[in-house]
């Protein structure tokens, strides 16, 4: 056990699935001998050599088609887009290839690669770094999206989206980069499509990602001030995803928040939202009600931006305006 | 014209497989016509009639687990990967016997087992899906060499020079092939371009030389393709074949084609691959009589094809909800 940051377990989890298997490799921009522009890759160029941890050039298409191509030729490649709003220069080949080809050639197609890309705002890059695109990949069918909130979560999350036969988008959160906490030695591997239930409650149920389950956990500690106790759940995976998880919750306690830091029209809150309507109605006490930016691109501005994107006193104040 | 400098002699067993793979191309295009004025043909269909050459010349050329990357325009090359020609046309007609069960139609013929890696309906998608794939075959020792056709419109997409560009840094084992037919698809390519040749021009930006060739005639493309695969196998990098070509048809169903002035339709439909290649060969002292039997056999191919695809049932209902995963099925929750 030794204490590992958030941006630390991204190069830990690369490396143990690499120095497990030969056939995965990493490629994208700054990656090798940078270490990457956040330092999250230090140590993989000179640990796997230039054959398997290579540098591109800003051609994020090229990177695109280029995992899909060498999985397609027994390779599981990993490829980083710098940040995550990049996808919308590959967008062609993640929304039309990667995830389609698969179905479209009746399953001939084998696609086990990972995109990984650093995803979302409160480091005031502006409106063009800063993104939270999980939902993008979530409306495609074919893709499998996973947004760890934890180091110890990377590093499991990252060894399950890359043994996984099918294409993963993995958006490790930039905000995250310095989060600490103690994890154990030796390998990590989870499983994609398990929610785990961060913090314990029997009144509200707060459904989060990512960033946004630590400003759910800040929330549901004041809301304990306020005599209410919330349940923070959070998602890890959205495809798959783990209704079970949140169905059994709302159950429990009748009401279901999520905090999303996606913007409001079709956020994956939307499909919670949705599901839970359908499925668990009379189990609710009061609306689903969800919590996220508004449907406006982000500014560059710090008071704006922390604005935008859910924060714990909005939670903590939409809560109790609910209770 | 730019061709490679190494020429040689084409054996008699050489010329004859051109031939006949071209006579295949031809019957198979024809009946996948035939099949849409049928109305067994829904969506669309893009072929290849006139375009043979380039085929041809390059699959004779390759190994069995050499990969082969084409466009919607692809069901030649995919076929003379060694796909039969059954599955190719119940694929356009969308049926079960199709080689992607129906699911993929027209545009998206594959059979990766044969390395008919795809065919793809996004213009430019597959350049750097094939570079993708000759990074793993170095990777992973095998010697593999792949083949990316496109044509003459996709040297404007980005993807085009992401995919060349990296192909050249990492000296990969990728021959680019672009079918020159002078339409991008209605507009003439002259017209969107601001060199002569539209892949040709654009290959000394990446270090490449400058390849013009006839597509028209099958041995300048079998020498082409000979020297640029084994050039790719010996680990010396990619090439960028420009072939010219021309399209009989328009570029789709739905085009009749009537922007392309007639005499120069004419021009092309003398310079007809078939043409060419059969004058060639009873030049040669090839009998007529053997031609016109492969010619025969080509045809009988195509219409036993034609027969299964007839024949063939819709997919299967419950085929609609397999394949999105690995596991065969389209669960997204539990």
């Amino acid at each position: 056990m030794a204490e590992l940051t958030y941006r630390n377990a991204i190069a830990r989890g690369i490396g143990q699935e690499m120095e497990r298997d030969e056939r995965v490799v990493f490629i994208g921009e700054d990656i090798g001998a940078a270490g990457g522009v956040f330092k999250t890759t230090v140590g993989l160029f000179e640990r796997f050599g230039p054959d398997r941890v290579r540098d591109t050039p800003i051609s994020e298409q090229a990177i695109i088609g280029g995992i899909m191509g060498a999985a397609m030729n027994g390779l599981r490649p990993i490829g980083e887009l710098m940040f995550s709003d990049f996808v919308g220069v590959a967008w062609d080949g993640i929304a039309n290839q990667i995830a389609k080809t698969r179905y479209m050639t009746a399953g001939q197609v084998a696609l086990p690669l990972v995109i990984r890309t650093a995803n979302g705002g409160g480091t005031h890059f502006g409106g063009q770094h800063s993104q939270s695109v999980e939902n993008w990949h979530m409306m495609i069918p074919g893709l499998k999206v996973v947004a760890p909130a934890t180091p110890r979560d990377v590093v499991g999350l990252m060894a399950a989206a890359v043994r996984d036969d099918d294409p993963v988008i993995f958006l490790d959160h930039k905000k995250l980069y310095a989060l600490k906490e103690d994890v154990p030695d030796g390998e990590i591997v989870d499983v994609l499509g398990k929610a785990v239930i961060r913090h314990p409650g029997s009144d509200v149920t707060i459904v989060a990602l990512a960033a946004m389950v630590h400003v759910a956990l800040e929330a549901a500690g004041r809301l304990a001030e306020h005599g209410v106790s919330a349940e923070v759940i959070d998602l890890r995976t959205l495809v798959p995803l783990d209704t079970a998880t949140f169905l059994e919750s709302v159950s429990r306690t009748g009401r279901l928040f999520t905090v999303e830091e996606n913007p409001r029209l079709c956020g994956w809150g939307a499909e919670i939202a949705s599901i839970a309507a359908e499925e668990c109605l009379w189990d609710l006490d009061g609306p689903i009600v969800r919590i996220t930016t508004p449907h406006i691109p982000l500014p560059a501005a710090a008071n704006l931006e922390d604005l935008a994107i859910p924060s714990a006193e909005r939670v903590v104040q939409t809560v109790l305006s609910q209770a | 014209m730019s061709p490679p400098n190494d020429t040689f002699e084409i054996t008699e067993a050489t010329r004859l497989l051109l031939y006949q793979s071209m006579l295949r191309c031809r019957a198979l295009e024809k009946k996948a016509y035939d099949l849409f004025m049928e109305g067994l043909v829904q969506g669309t269909t893009h072929l290849g009639l006139g375009q043979e050459a380039v085929a041809a010349g390059f699959a004779a050329t390759l190994r069995p687990d050499d990969m082969s990357f084409a466009t919607y325009r692809g069901h030649n090359h995919m076929l003379l990967r060694g796909m039969a020609m059954a599955p190719i046309l119940g694929e356009c007609a969308a049926r079960a016997n199709g080689c992607c069960e129906g699911k993929g139609g027209s545009m998206h013929i594959t059979e990766v087992a044969k390395g008919a890696m795809g065919s793809y309906a996004i213009v430019g998608a597959h350049l750097p899906i094939a570079v993708g794939a000759a990074w793993a075959g170095v990777v992973r020792g095998t010697g593999q060499v792949s083949l990316c056709f496109f044509g003459d419109g996709t040297t404007n997409i980005g993807t085009f020079h992401e995919a060349v560009n990296l192909a050249a840094i990492w000296k990969l084992p990728v021959v680019f092939v672009c079918e020159n037919n002078l339409y991008m698809e209605y507009t003439p390519i002259s017209a969107v371009i601001p060199v002569e040749y539209p892949a040709a021009d654009r290959a000394s930006a990446y270090g490449l030389e400058r390849i013009i060739i006839d597509g028209n005639d099958a041995d300048a493309v079998y020498q082409t393709a000979v020297t640029t695969v084994e050039r790719a196998r010996r680990g010396e990098g990619p090439s960028l074949v420009e072939a010219l070509t021309y399209r009989h048809k328009g570029h789709s169903r739905a085009d009749p084609g009537k922007y392309r002035p007639d005499e120069e339709v004419a021009a092309w439909l003398e310079r007809d691959p078939l043409l060419v290649y059969r004058g060639r060969l009873e030049s040669l002292g090839f009998p007529p009589t053997v031609l016109d039997e492969m010619e025969q056999l080509a045809r009988a191919e195509a219409e036993a094809a034609a027969d299964e695809v007839r024949a063939a049932p819709l997919p299967d209902p419950a085929a609609l909800m397999t394949d999105v995963w690995a596991n065969g099925g389209s669960e997204w929750r539990n």
